[in-house]
């Protein structure tokens, strides 16, 4: 057999100075330790978004409130919006491919180790400069001015007009300078997949994880080069006198709406893909059955890359564009449903006839399933353009976005957690904190967000910092923050979890869950050059051929 | 020294706990009032009174019947999966490997796009039906624009100006007489959305939006922005008073009235016409013919202040004229300063303009 890369225990780092430990970390190139200070990155960057939620779930628990000035709840979701996708969900994203997809593909880094390192320090930095706006928004004389522009930032709100002193421009150089980040890991993700894969390993024998990975990085590479163009317009209409979208000076508000879409809204599939990764790895295991439909998931997947780039106006119905614009875009939208179906089902199919086992990582994908069933609904009723002339711009939208953005992505990301744990660090979880983080989440999620949908049809739009009384959304705005505090504990456990289970978890070894892919063949954590010999592979999962040489995996 | 900065986050915290629990308690008493109150001041989507609202809502059923359809047939083979095939404890032999079905995959691919092919045909329908819809010649023309952070309307067929709160005639069977808005936008972004009379749409600078309503029902219906503008996003909120036929034509008479001038408030005019008052604020047939701020002209001819922030009482008004501040912190109307008697004064003037 194959996959016979016995590694070695990796050289035990005992009695080393903090400042000499610091500095390997600092100055990494290991695709590994560069996948955990992604993850750590965002981590950080998850409990302050968290925060800034929780200040304005706070603020509109009851109308008329005043915990919080409209000018700060205002700086609250602009903050909220912008450090959750581009600060926490695209860094924890290319923390774990950076981490997992060279141990996939049988391969001891990635392509460009140093072009990694200088693309998570560019992420890093533009995460810090755009909390330094909160010190230096209005240069010295104003401490305390967050941009307040909202994370789609519409033009002409960030004109100078509009946005005075510098808490605009904080916004603009964090994404341009992450989003230069974004460029370099995506880069060094499609690169490292078409040239790193051990011998045996085909297109056809990638792990799911890596072929979605591979589609993830290509999007990647498109979506974000008109975000940063249109921040380069944005920076010359604020100091070079630029009229691209200062409508004060003929410029055009909806310019920066469609630059600004095109971005937006293929990356919400570059943060779906991956979380889709993470659940077509973890179902097989626990189901104890391979993928059903390989060829087909990874052919739905390339098929939702390429439609993605065709839906962006669907988030502009209420702009005025003629009715043909709007069919269209209505159709295009609605066909993502189809490639997005088949993976449901697909999902259903693995676990059909198979042996569930209820572990930690496998409760949050069954959530996952639930939750971007529904999620997918919603997105199918806001794509119905006339029901979305009601819905969009209201709190249906919020519910809906964050039942993709934490329903789902979420959801697969702390499954991907619990799974990969004991690879990264060598040691189990706590089962039982897991699950008690589980089941907290899981109502907490629902409290906020299923009841979150309820006011958007009663006419409450987003984005407001307090609302009138006697509308009927008292009651629902009182459960969607009562949720957040469910939510808060099940973080909390989470995180002990992790830090706990460092130190006193129960060993892990190789090969914890019975699994089929090569990570899981090198010891945990892995030694920094992966596999002492190169594996060779002759099926999508070596490791079950290992295991049962009498049934060998057929592709 | 160091004892006192880490108490301060701490009374802060404590402080903020307290508050929160007073909050709690409040809400208690709220769920009470929000479920008892009347269904007229809920701006449901669900209930519709004007034809676009009403072609919006047959859709939005139909996409809620289809979608409810899916839910529950992948719901329950998602439930049946997991309590069919749960394995508590560990097994000894792996469970047949399927690998996959062409048929079956053939059939979930084809299914799902004959239900997108339907979807679509209807929306497309309703999109059409909605967007291209002509417009009669007893339509009422209406010209919204959007400020940051109120709503100015404009009647240009009837010579009226108005401010936060619309008025608009009633639609009957036979005489139909919609009402068809253009939306344009002095500074931001902003959306007209009253769920119960049409779907928003946005008033953007540089552009011409429109939209129509034809309210088959006299009432109040509430909205408001729907697209964030700024600061006071949350308080530019709105009105659309829908008459019966001659209230309207009632209504129109009187907004077409120049300001009346009584000579009692003469000393509060005057110092309404002496201070920057006049720079954003128009009173017809006076000096006053600022653009910026409402029309003032019939100030009390609204039921709200401050485009609904709130009701339109002297006590009010003289609140908002001493510190708008007050009641939309970061609008753009600044503190006169005026000392109390002038502040008096000044009410009383207003309080003339019907």
């Amino acid at each position: 057999m194959s996959t016979e890369s016995i590694a070695l225990t990796g050289v035990q780092e005992t009695g080393r100075p903090l400042s000499s430990v610091l500095q390997s970390w600092i100055t990494t190139v290991d695709h590994k330790r560069l996948g955990i200070l992604y993850i750590v990155l965002a981590l950080v960057f998850l409990v302050i978004g968290g925060l800034e939620a929780t200040i304005m779930r706070i603020q509109l628990i009851v109308p008329h409130n005043h915990f919080v000035s409209p000018q700060f709840f205002n700086q609250m979701f602009t903050m909220h919006g912008t450090t959750m996708i581009f600060f926490v969900a695209m860094p924890i994203l290319f923390g774990f491919g950076n981490y997992l997809i060279p141990l996939m593909i049988g391969a001891r880094d990635m392509a460009f180790p140093r072009v990694n390192a200088w693309s998570f320090w560019l992420t890093a930095f533009g995460g810090m400069l755009l909390y330094l706006s909160f010190v230096g928004g209005y240069g010295l004389y104003g401490a305390g001015a967050a941009p307040d522009v909202g994370w789609f930032a519409y033009a002409p709100l960030t004109a100078r007009t509009f946005s005075v002193g510098h808490s605009t421009d904080f916004w603009i150089l964090g994404l341009l300078v992450s989003g230069i980040g974004s460029i370099g890991a995506a880069v060094n993700f499609v690169a490292t997949i078409l040239c790193m894969r051990c011998p045996g390993m085909t297109f056809g024998k990638m792990p799911l994880l890596v072929w979605l990975n591979l589609v993830m990085g290509a999007m990647v590479l498109f979506v974000i080069s008109p975000l940063t163009a249109a921040q380069i317009m944005l920076s010359i209409d604020r100091f070079l006198g630029g009229h691209f979208f200062d409508t004060q000076a003929g410029g055009s508000a909806v310019l920066w709406m469609h630059f600004f879409w095109i971005f937006g809204h293929p990356e919400v599939y570059v943060l779906v893909i991956p979380a889709f990764a993470f659940v077509s790895e973890i179902i097989p295991v626990f189901s104890r059955k391979p993928i059903f439909g390989y060829p087909v998931m990874v052919a739905a997947t390339v098929g939702i890359g390429f439609v993605s780039f065709s839906v962006w106006a669907h988030h502009m119905f209420t702009v005025g564009m003629n009715s043909y614009a709007n069919s269209f875009f209505a159709l295009t939208t609605m066909v993502v449903g189809v490639p997005t179906g088949i993976k449901i089902f697909n999902w259903i199919g693995t676990m059909w006839g198979g042996h569930l086992q209820f572990k930690a990582p496998m409760l949050f994908c069954i959530a996952f399933l639930f939750q971007f069933l529904i999620a997918g609904l919603t997105g199918i009723m806001l794509a119905c353009t006339p029901f979305n002339w009601q819905l969009s711009g209201s709190y249906f939208v919020v519910a809906h976005f964050h039942y993709v953005i934490v329903g789902a992505i979420l959801f697969a990301l702390f499954g991907a957690f619990y799974y990969w744990y004991p690879k990264m660090s060598g040691r189990m979880y706590n089962p039982t904190l897991g699950k008690l983080h589980f089941w907290l989440f899981v109502i907490g999620f629902h409290l906020t967000f299923d009841f979150m949908h309820i006011p958007g049809l009663l006419g409450m739009p987003r984005r407001i910092y307090t609302y009138e009384p006697g509308r009927g959304w008292e009651v629902w705005n009182l459960i969607v923050t009562i949720g957040v505090f469910f939510q808060a504990c099940g973080v909390l456990i989470f995180v002990g979890n992790l830090l706990w289970s460092l130190f006193a978890g129960k060993l892990a070894g190789n090969d914890p869950w019975d699994a089929w892919t090569l990570e899981w063949s090198t010891s945990s954590p892995p030694p920094e050059y992966n596999f002492a010999q190169i594996p060779t592979v002759s099926s999508r999962r070596p490791l079950w051929d290992l295991k049962h040489p009498e049934d060998p995996d057929v592709d | 020294m160091r004892l006192a900065t880490i108490a301060v986050p701490h009374v802060a915290l404590g402080k903020l706990f307290a508050r929160g629990c007073s909050i709690f308690v409040l809400a208690l008493c709220f769920t009470r009032t929000s479920l008892a109150s009347a269904n007229n001041s809920i701006p449901n989507i669900f209930k519709p009174e004007s034809t676009p609202a009403e072609e919006i809502h047959t859709i939005s059923r139909f996409t809620l019947t289809i979608t409810g359809l899916i839910f529950a047939v992948v719901f329950s083979l998602l439930v049946y999966a997991i309590a069919r095939f749960r394995r508590p404890g560990a097994e000894e032999f792996e469970p047949p490997q399927v690998y996959g079905s062409n048929q079956i995959e053939l059939a979930w691919t084809v299914i799902p796009v004959l239900i997108v092919l339907v979807l679509f045909l209807a929306t497309a329908r309703v999109i059409h039906s909605i967007q291209e819809a002509p417009q009669p010649a007893a339509a009422v023309e209406v010209i919204a624009v959007g400020h940051q952070f109120w709503w100015e309307f404009r009647y240009p067929g009837l010579g009226v100006v108005a401010a936060n709160e619309l008025h608009i005639p009633v639609s009957e069977a036979g005489k139909p007489t919609p009402t068809f808005v253009t939306l344009l936008s002095a500074d931001t972004d902003h959306s007209f959305w009253v769920p119960q009379l049409a779907g928003k749409t946005d008033l953007i600078p540089n552009r011409r939006n429109a939209l129509w309503m034809e309210p088959h029902q006299t009432g109040m219906y509430l909205g408001q922005c729907a697209q964030y503008c700024g600061t006071q996003h949350a308080k530019m909120l709105l009105r659309v008073y829908v008459d019966a036929r001659e209230d309207f034509a009632k209504w129109v008479e009187g907004q077409k009235q120049p300001a009346v001038a009584k000579a009692e408030v003469a000393a509060g005019r005057r110092i309404f016409e002496q201070t920057a008052c006049i720079n954003c604020h128009a009173v017809a047939g006076t000096v006053a013919d600022g653009r910026f701020g409402p029309d003032l002209t019939h100030l009390m001819s609204r039921e709200t202040l401050a485009s609904g922030a709130a009701d339109n009482t002297r006590e009010n008004l003289k609140r908002w004229i001493r510190n708008p501040e007050e009641f939309k912190p970061g609008c753009l109307m600044p503190a006169m300063n005026l000392s109390e008697p002038e502040l008096e004064a000044v009410t009383s003037y207003l309080e003339t303009l019907r």
